[in-house]
C-alpha cells in the first residue's frame, strides 16, 4: 500500500511537471507589462533638441487628438527602418508625433533627421535615459500612442514599427474618432 | 616637508570625495540588486551594464537625492514596469501556488514519514 502511494505520487509529480514545462515552451520569454497598469507621469521634464528650453509632457501633447511618442536614436539601426513608417503616419495629419532622442549625441541626432526627414512635431532629448524609464520604456525603438483628451495609453509597441503595426495604428485612430 | 603636506592634503580630499561618493552609490547598489533587468533576463539591474540598467541606476540615484525611501522607489518602478521588476513576488492569484506549494509538499512529506514510522 505504501509502495503504491509512493508510485502514484511520483507519477503524479512527473505528469504535473511535464505539463508545466510543456506550457512554458509556448510562452515567450519577453516580458512586457500590462498596459492598463502602466500610467504616464505627465510632469516629465525634458529639453528640446533644437533649443535649450525645458518642457513637460503636458505641453508636448497639447494639440490634436492623438499623440505618438517615439523613442529613437541615431545609433539604433531598427530606428532607421521604422522612420518611413513615422513619415507615413505624419502625413495622415491626425497625429502629434513626439520624438524622444535616447542617449544620443546632438550632432548625430540632427544629422539623422536631416538625412531621413522629420516626422516629429517636437523632439526632446534624453541623454541619460532617465526620461524613458519614467515613461516605462525598455529602450529604442519604442512607440506609445496616447489619447490626448483622456490622457491614456491606447497602444504601446516595443521594437520597430512595421506594416502590421502601421495598419493597426491607423485602425485604432479611425475607431477612436 | 611642504610637498609632503601638499600630497597628504590632496590624498585626503580624494579620499573624502570617494567616501561621500561611495555612500550614495552603496544605496543604489542595494536597491538595484533587488531589481530585475527587464531586457537582459537572468541578471539584476546591479549586475547588468545594458543601457536600460545604467539609466535605471541613474534614476534610482535621482530618486534618492529627491529624498524618496526604498519603498517609494520600488513602488514607483512597479507602477511603471509591473510586479515583475522586483525579485520578491507578492502573494496574489498568480503567485499563490508558488507560496503554497512548499507548504503542501512539507505536509505531504510529513504524512509519508508518519505512515512509515507507524507501520514499523
Amino acid at each position: 500500500m505504501v509502495k503504491n502511494i509512493k508510485l502514484i505520487a511520483v507519477v503524479f509529480l512527473v505528469i504535473v511537471s511535464f505539463f508545466i514545462l510543456l506550457k512554458g515552451l509556448n510562452k515567450t520569454n519577453n516580458y512586457s507589462p500590462n498596459l492598463n497598469s502602466s500610467n504616464i507621469d505627465f510632469n516629465f521634464k525634458a529639453k528640446f533638441l533644437y533649443s535649450n528650453e525645458e518642457t513637460t509632457l503636458y505641453e508636448l501633447i497639447n494639440d490634436k487628438d492623438f499623440s505618438l511618442i517615439n523613442i529613437w536614436a541615431s545609433w539604433c539601426l531598427p530606428c532607421r527602418d521604422e522612420h518611413p513608417y513615422l513619415l507615413n503616419l505624419n502625413s495622415l495629419g491626425k497625429l502629434n508625433i513626439i520624438g524622444i532622442n535616447y542617449k544620443d549625441s546632438e550632432v548625430n541626432a540632427k544629422k539623422f533627421i536631416k538625412e531621413l526627414g522629420n516626422p516629429y512635431s517636437k523632439i526632446v532629448v534624453d541623454p541619460s535615459g532617465v526620461n524613458s524609464i519614467e515613461l516605462g520604456a525598455y529602450g529604442v525603438p519604442e512607440t506609445i500612442l496616447i489619447n490626448n483628451n483622456s490622457k491614456t495609453i491606447l497602444k504601446k509597441y516595443i521594437g520597430p514599427l512595421d506594416d502590421k503595426k502601421l495598419a493597426e495604428l491607423k485602425m485604432i485612430i479611425k475607431n477612436e474618432n | 616637508m611642504k610637498i609632503k603636506i601638499l600630497v597628504l592634503t590632496i590624498f585626503y580630499f580624494i579620499g573624502s570625495f570617494n567616501l561621500s561618493y561611495a555612500a550614495n552609490s552603496e544605496k543604489v547598489d542595494q536597491i538595484s540588486k533587488n531589481l530585475r533587468c527587464l531586457i537582459c533576463q537572468g541578471q539584476s539591474v546591479y549586475d547588468s551594464q545594458s543601457d536600460f540598467a545604467l539609466s535605471m541606476k541613474i534614476l534610482i540615484q535621482n530618486k534618492i537625492d529627491e529624498g524618496k525611501n526604498d519603498e517609494q522607489i520600488y513602488d514607483f518602478l512597479k507602477s511603471k514596469y509591473g510586479e515583475w521588476i522586483v525579485y520578491d513576488p507578492e502573494i496574489n492569484k498568480n503567485t499563490v501556488l508558488l507560496w503554497v506549494l512548499p507548504l503542501i509538499l512539507f505536509v505531504f512529506g510529513g504524512i509519508l514519514i508518519l505512515r512509515k514510522v507507524s507501520i514499523k
